[in-house]
């Protein structure tokens, strides 16, 4: 370890909370997909950082799940994404509002 | 010395994030991701996960960021953002996204759920072979997550190919 | 054999399914059935009569239970029966007469389409009388007593199509509702103050719980009368009883003569160790019966329709068994109920003779010199005249002498009770005899057409008459051989450690007064209606205003009808269209806006954008964190 561990905390602190407020910000459906990807890294940092501090594999074991389950995700996701925005002219998360009341 | 290093790699990390999330053209964004990623797999080998790192790289970067690029290409890649129809969407992301920092950045430097705060740096640790190690891991103690993983791959896969099609 | 009392109650719930279920297939046999049901109930009646006086003098009671039925707490109520010298009387009266009047009503109602349900009817009242009567506590009696109302509602308004007997029925269940709300009252207390509704346990500790003359059993006794009031038709509840003659004549024989309207008598006397012990309740059951007797004697004087006046006196005799229990002579006031029993069914099933030949004919203006075509219909009603008169050796001269002397020397009597009484007595003879005259002598007034085919029903009617005629006629001396009526009853008034009652005082000098005044009222009816009718006329002339007054019940209709009725119709009108539609649907409607309110606006939080979700995604979120961390921040 480089630093002590409040140090990576506080570091995917951010990188999650950056992701959060892109998610929440960007209209692009793609740049809101890829601030979840950043959350979902954030969150494997923090796992990884456990797992050295507690000495505990298992942590790592946790990473590389959620690594592939993101990917599985992001292999949906965008596949819907594109069936969504395919034809149209502008892609605004916006305009797909047909469950409001 | 290693303090630094950390530091440094930190900064990079933060500045692609911001870009990602304040550019405005979709690839510059998907580029400040990659390099993001590139720095947080730096920090996991810092943190002796050499098997993780290189799976950051490779699957991470190297499959999902360059699928996220096709997708962007496909979909007219370098349109301009047209201003949000939400009323103060922004302000709301933004309070809200500091409130989340300032919670949890609270939580973790009082230590409430037993988060030590220390200082110091842990002594090193000796795992032997990393891959082998985790592998060793997959296969026994977290072989049914494994398997089920393998399964939840299957379906995403058929329902990737499935969502593809322009007709059914 | 006293464990025959099951048989009793069993006989007529068993004629009732039968009319139920078979009443409309086979009329007639559904009839002999419900008859045959009553006469077995009352040959067990007369068993378990003679089961009591076998038993010795003073171990005359016994309780026999069917099944514990309430048990909640400390409050034990059973389905059981209290067999008594007062309720083995009262049994056979009211079984014996039921059936008379049953074998009477196959003749009368021959022809009418409900002739099954009629019958059904009769038994079920025959079986609720009973429970009222054999219950043995307060529980049972109210059932009974619910039991009878009903049925005397459905008999009352049996032709229903009739608006007016459908009115009349209304008006007795009405009238007897306020009867009931009393009765349930009075339980509430009785079970709040003796923790009990047992006849046994209440009667036992009623002394030693309550203070003589306190207020808590005032207020029981009180309620109890008005229950008794109300049933038993006295001022100022009597209203429904002259209205309820729009039933069938065998209807009103048996429950508006007979037995029903004798429950009121029947319940102060059962409860008389409650009622000794409340001495103004007991002044007041007296005032009442007294004026309620002379009140209704004086209105029998002018009404023209027969039923009516046979009504009005019935209202009157109760009057003189509420004098009787008033000033202490429980055992009198039974006398009277039992023999009042025989007389008044006869003069109902004879005036009921009379009106089916006359194809339902009740108005005596138009009757009259019957007396040769229907000689078996005279003799009898003459018989039964005589006897409500009081007319010597008969067996309404003995009941009615004893509670005319009781009257004046018990006491708890007076002087002013007695001349009421005396008075009162005087009034039967004139009013009854004015109906034996203008009905069955002089000039008939009869419509021609008929007139021609009048003559005596036939024996299935005729045989109860002359049974009931005899009863009338002998049934006084039961009073003397060996202990004597009243003595036989005497432990159900002066048991459980109730001061005894004061009974049996026949005085010389007042039976001979009561006799003079009889002999002298049914003299003066015939000087009035005997001969002519022209002097009845003059009569009416000259007390015109009077006459009118009395007519119209001295207003106490018409003074209901604008008070009680007005004020109902008032509040129903009030409820129904104000409350009911503004208030109540406001209510509702308002609670139906103020939903649909809501879900608009949790509806304004479905937006549709997928950014908007995520805030409220993300607030969420932060603030469980918030709260889970609230220990350690």
């Amino acid at each position: 370890m480089l630093a002590p561990l409040p140090n990576y905390l506080i570091l995917s602190a951010l990188l999650f909370t950056i992701g959060v407020f892109g998610f929440l910000y960007r209209k692009n459906p793609l740049v809101m997909f890829m601030s979840i990807e950043l959350m979902l890294n954030a969150a494997n940092l923090t796992f990884v950082s456990f797992a050295r501090y507690l000495g505990s594999l298992s942590g790592q074991v946790t990473v590389f799940f959620v690594m592939t389950i993101a990917a599985a995700e992001v292999v949906v996701g965008l596949g819907i994404i594109v069936s969504i925005f395919r034809a149209r002219a502008d892609i605004d998360v916006d305009d797909v509002h047909l469950l409001k009341d | 010395m290693g303090l630094l290093a950390f530091f440094v790699i930190a900064a990079l990390a933060l500045v692609g994030a911001l870009g990602l999330v304040l550019s405005h053209n979709s690839v510059h964004s998907a580029l400040f991701l990659v390099a993001n990623l590139f720095c947080v797999a730096l920090l996991y080998l810092s943190l002796n996960a050499d098997f993780l790192a290189v799976v950051q790289v490779i699957v991470y970067a190297g499959a999902i960021m360059v699928l996220f690029i096709f997708v962007i290409t496909l979909l007219n890649p370098s349109q301009e953002e047209t201003p949000s129809q939400l009323v103060g969407q922004g302000w709301v992301a933004g309070i809200l996204a500091v409130a989340l920092m300032l919670e949890i950045g609270g939580v973790i430097l009082s230590g409430v759920f037993g988060v030590i705060k220390t200082t110091s740096v842990p002594p090193p640790v000796n795992w032997g072979d990393n891959v082998h190690a985790v592998g060793t891991l997959l296969y026994t103690q977290f072989l049914f997550p494994f398997e089920v993983t393998s399964i939840l791959l299957l379906v995403a896969l058929v329902g990737a190919t499935v969502l593809a099609k322009r007709r059914l | 054999m006293v464990s025959n009392v099951w048989l009793v109650l069993l006989f007529p719930l068993v004629g009732f399914f039968w009319c139920v279920l078979f009443g409309r297939l086979w009329p007639r046999l559904s009839g002999w059935i419900a008859a045959l049901m009553v006469g077995l109930s009352f040959a067990s009646a007369v068993s378990v009569l003679f089961g009591i006086l076998a038993l010795p003098a003073d171990d005359r009671l016994r309780v026999g239970e069917l099944y514990q039925w309430i048990s909640s707490g400390t409050v034990s109520i059973p389905l059981n029966v209290f067999v008594d010298p007062l309720a083995s009387v009262m049994i056979v009266v009211v079984t014996g007469v039921a059936f008379l009047i049953h074998l009477y009503a196959i003749g009368y109602m021959k022809g009418d389409p409900g002739f099954g349900r009629f019958f059904a009817y009769m038994n079920l009242f025959v079986f609720s009388m009973l429970v009222l009567v054999l219950g043995g506590n307060f529980l049972l009696l109210m059932i009974g007593w619910a039991g009878v109302g009903l049925c005397s509602y459905l008999l009352i308004s049996f032709w229903f199509e009739k608006p007016e007997a459908a009115a009349a029925g209304v008006k007795a269940f009405v009238v007897n509702a306020i009867g009931d709300a009393g009765l349930i009252l009075a339980a509430s207390l009785i079970l709040l103050t003796f923790k009990s509704l047992d006849y046994v346990t209440v009667f036992r500790v009623a002394k030693t719980t309550v203070t003589v003359g306190g207020g808590e059993i005032t207020a029981i006794t009180l309620l109890l009368l008005v229950a008794a009031v109300a049933k038993s038709a006295q001022l100022p509840l009597y209203v429904w009883l002259p209205d309820a003659m729009a039933g069938p004549t065998p209807v009103s024989a048996l429950i508006h003569a007979a037995t029903m309207v004798t429950a009121g008598v029947y319940l102060i006397a059962r409860a008389a160790p409650l009622f000794t012990l409340a001495p103004f309740t007991m002044s007041v059951i007296a005032w009442i019966g007294a004026i309620t007797a002379l009140f209704a004697a004086t209105i029998g004087l002018v009404k023209p329709n027969i039923k009516r006046v046979l009504a009005y006196s019935t209202v009157s005799q109760l009057g003189y068994m509420f004098l009787a229990v008033g000033v202490g002579a429980f055992g009198a006031g039974i006398f009277h109920l039992m023999t009042h029993a025989f007389f008044k069914a006869l003069l109902f099933l004879g005036a009921g003779a009379v009106i089916h030949e006359l194809a339902g004919e009740e108005d005596m203006r138009h009757m009259g010199g019957l007396a040769k075509k229907m000689p078996w219909t005279y003799a009898t009603f003459l018989i039964a005249s005589l006897a409500i008169s009081g007319f010597p050796l008969l067996s309404g001269f003995y009941s009615k002498d004893e509670i005319i002397s009781l009257a004046f020397t018990s006491p708890r009597g007076g002087a002013v009770l007695g001349i009421i009484a005396l008075l009162t007595a005087g009034l039967t003879a004139v009013y009854i005899f004015r109906v034996v005259f203008v009905t069955f002598h002089g000039k008939s007034r009869v419509d021609p057409h008929l007139s021609e085919h009048v003559h005596d029903p036939g024996p299935l009617m005729v045989v109860p008459l002359v049974v009931l005629a005899v009863a009338a006629a002998l049934g006084g001396y039961v009073q003397f051989p060996g202990e004597g009526f009243v003595n036989f009853l005497q432990p159900t008034f002066s048991s459980f450690g109730v001061a005894p009652v004061v009974e049996h005082g026949l005085n010389a000098g007042i039976s001979a007064a009561s006799i003079v005044l009889s002999l002298g009222g049914i003299l003066l009816a015939y000087l009035i209606w005997g001969r002519s009718t022209v002097t009845a006329e003059n009569l009416g002339k000259s007390f015109a205003p009077i006459r009118t007054v009395l007519l119209n019940d001295y207003g106490i209709d018409a003074l209901y009808g604008m008070t009680v009725v007005a004020l109902a119709k008032g509040l129903g009108r009030f409820f129904s269209g104000i409350f009911d539609a503004v208030v109540l649907n406001g209510i509702i409607d308002g609670l139906a806006g103020l939903v649909r309110g809501i879900s608009v606006m949790f509806g304004k939080l479905e937006t549709g954008y997928v950014r908007s979700y995520a805030v409220a995604v993300l607030a969420g979120a932060i603030l469980i964190v918030a709260y889970m961390a609230r220990g350690g921040l």
